[in-house]
């Protein structure tokens, strides 16, 4: 008796709930609609033309010629370059990458301080967000000039004699780095800023009480309650570092020595400059699918260390 | 060591970085505004020249009056608050999906999403291009504005983290009040959500504001062009009127520094609202 009463109440809950989650389903697509649709017309749609120009070989002016698989084996197995750009980017990501979210979270903290004057200094720390691509770009071009130059000015103040910066193929990709690190500063603070005020001050209030210190309340309060904002700054700063373009295109072509060839530059390079449509789109694809197993790999591991507060189990 | 020395050490710390770094991100925009008052011969001399001789006040007026700026800062403005509106508002409920409701394939359709951000924009240029040519759209903002109101991957998965930090008790009391999903949403949601909403207004406003790539492909009658499209004029191929350049950039770049020092307030003021969540 009691056995099929358990059974009856497990069958009508399970009924219950498939009602509910149809419910659920529904308003979901209600309200992602927009952005299914979206994603058919303005991703979809260029995505498989690029998928299908990358079949072929194609110079922009006469009809494409289908051929195959051929650029993919082109690239891998009698392009050097291709190894030498895939090469560079990885390094440039693997560096800028951390070195920017440890960065940008600690000014972001020296930021959220209650002092004086504090809207002021972080309108000052966003600046570099504000200035034009190109603007910021050329700028960057004169501070790491040798001769001329803002950093090699300032070191030769304090008796230094600075490196070539973007002449040295040794010093190339670290001048990248330390760019990135200035640029993307202003943006990412904002996103730590947002996720620093989303902490109820309650937690700290209790975290007190229990006697914790700075860092005890650092550890066990803010770090876990910006899981959430680490987890969207990594995947975000891997897909963005990832495709790193404008900085070659304006700064080096590239060099010295393809110190600096990053490999979306390279694609530019050979869709727009060399004209080779398919095997442009072809490496496209190939750091499509790179970018796209690396964030998998992150969003898998995410459920094992990012911490949402409103998850239901 | 007393609490107040305490304060005051941490205060003073505080105000030592504040200030380096404050001096190292100004220093570029020092060499910026000097060279936009500089004679033309002087922006490049050995050592750096700070203070020009004589400072050219009337840079800004060339720079300004031998091009339509108003009409461009007209166009500008248009673009970005119609980008602002469709970004906002379809990415607050793209996101809360993402973010509340289960279906199936949610987690492919997430994965999807991010994946629009991976292909190299530089391959998907000419595919587009080539659509938006069939709608009609070359020579109208369509293409730098319709795209927004269907959602924007980055602003999705921003709004989605912070959606999901949010403890669903909230909801929960909403709805035993019988409160609907969209009222909830709007009375519950956002209001705790405010400094991510206002970031990515920021982000936007600053991303329509200065683009450059769209303008270039989508806008070619000069009447329609945006500031940087037009600030191009001082730069070609072999010639950079570095000191009108830097004029015109170092004015272009006002209006979203203004717009994010007004946006921080939101961020501030929001210390108080989420302080009832816990």
């Amino acid at each position: 008796m009691e056995a099929v009463t358990q059974t009856d109440v497990k069958v009508r809950g399970r009924k219950k709930r498939s009602k509910a989650e149809r419910k659920e389903a529904r308003m979901f697509y209600i309200l992602t609609g927009p952005w299914l649709l979206g994603l058919l017309i303005f991703f979809a749609l260029p995505m498989l033309a690029s998928l299908w120009i990358s079949l072929n070989q194609w110079d922009l002016l006469t009809p494409e010629k289908f051929v195959g698989l051929k650029n993919y084996r082109t690239a891998f197995r009698h392009d050097p370059l291709f190894w030498q750009s895939l090469k560079v980017t990885a390094l440039y990501s693997v560096f800028s990458v951390p070195l920017g979210l440890v960065f940008s979270l600690l000014l972001a903290l020296l930021l959220n301080q209650g002092v004086r004057g504090m809207r002021l200094f972080r309108t000052i720390f966003y600046l570099p967000a504000v200035v034009s691509g190109v603007s910021v770009l050329v700028l960057w071009a004169w501070i790491f000039n040798p001769q001329v130059g803002l950093l090699n000015t300032m070191l030769g103040y304090l008796g230094i004699e600075g490196p070539g910066w973007i002449f040295d193929p040794h010093w190339a990709l670290p001048s990248m780095v330390i760019m990135s690190l200035w640029s993307t500063v202003g943006g990412s603070i904002i996103i730590w800023l947002a996720g620093l005020k989303g902490i109820s001050p309650s937690l700290y209030e209790a975290a007190e009480l229990d006697g914790a210190g700075a860092w005890q309340k650092f550890k066990s309060v803010t770090l876990p309650m910006l899981t959430p904002t680490i987890f969207f700054s990594l995947v975000t700063d891997i897909i963005g570092k990832m495709q790193t373009f404008g900085e070659a295109y304006v700064l080096t072509k590239g060099g010295p020595m393809n110190s600096t060839l990053f490999f979306n530059f390279y694609l530019f390079d050979h869709a727009f400059q060399n004209f080779r449509m398919g095997y442009a789109s072809a490496l496209a694809w190939v750091l499509f699918i790179i970018i796209l197993v690396l964030t998998i790999v992150v969003v898998k591991s995410s459920a094992l260390w990012v911490y949402y507060e409103g998850e239901r189990n | 060591m007393t609490n107040s020395t305490r304060y005051w050490m941490k205060t003073s710390l505080a105000y030592v970085l504040l200030l380096g770094g404050s001096a190292v991100m100004l220093i570029p925009f020092f060499w910026m505004l000097s060279t936009s008052l500089k004679e033309s011969y002087q922006v490049f001399t050995t050592p750096i020249k700070w203070i020009p001789d004589p400072i050219k006040w009337s840079n800004y007026v060339t720079t300004f009056t031998s091009l339509p700026f108003g009409r461009w800062f007209n166009n500008t403005l248009i673009i970005t608050v119609a980008s602002i509106i469709g970004a906002v508002v379809s990415c607050i409920l793209v996101s809360y999906g993402f973010a509340r409701f289960r279906a199936r394939g949610r987690n492919v359709l997430f994965i999807l999403t991010l994946a629009t951000m991976m292909l190299p924009d530089t391959v998907t240029l000419i595919p587009k291009f080539y659509l938006f040519s069939q709608f009609g759209w070359v020579n109208t903002y369509y293409p730098l504005i319709v795209p927004l109101f269907f959602g924007k991957a980055y602003f999705i998965f921003l709004l989605r983290q912070f959606f999901m930090s949010i403890p669903t008790d909230f909801e929960e009391a909403a709805k035993i009040d019988g409160a609907s999903t969209f009222g909830i949403l709007w009375r519950v949601i956002l209001p705790l959500t405010l400094p991510a909403i206002v970031t990515i207004t920021i982000f936007q406003f600053n991303d329509s504001w200065k683009d450059l790539l769209q303008p270039i492909l989508y806008l070619s009658k000069p009447d329609l062009y945006t500031l940087t499209l037009g600030i191009n004029f001082f730069k070609s191929e072999n010639d950079v009127q570095w000191n009108y350049l830097m004029a015109a950039s170092f004015v272009t770049m006002l209006p979203s520094l203004f717009f994010y020092f007004i946006g921080q307030k939101y961020f501030v003021e929001s210390i108080t609202l989420t302080g009832m969540k816990g």
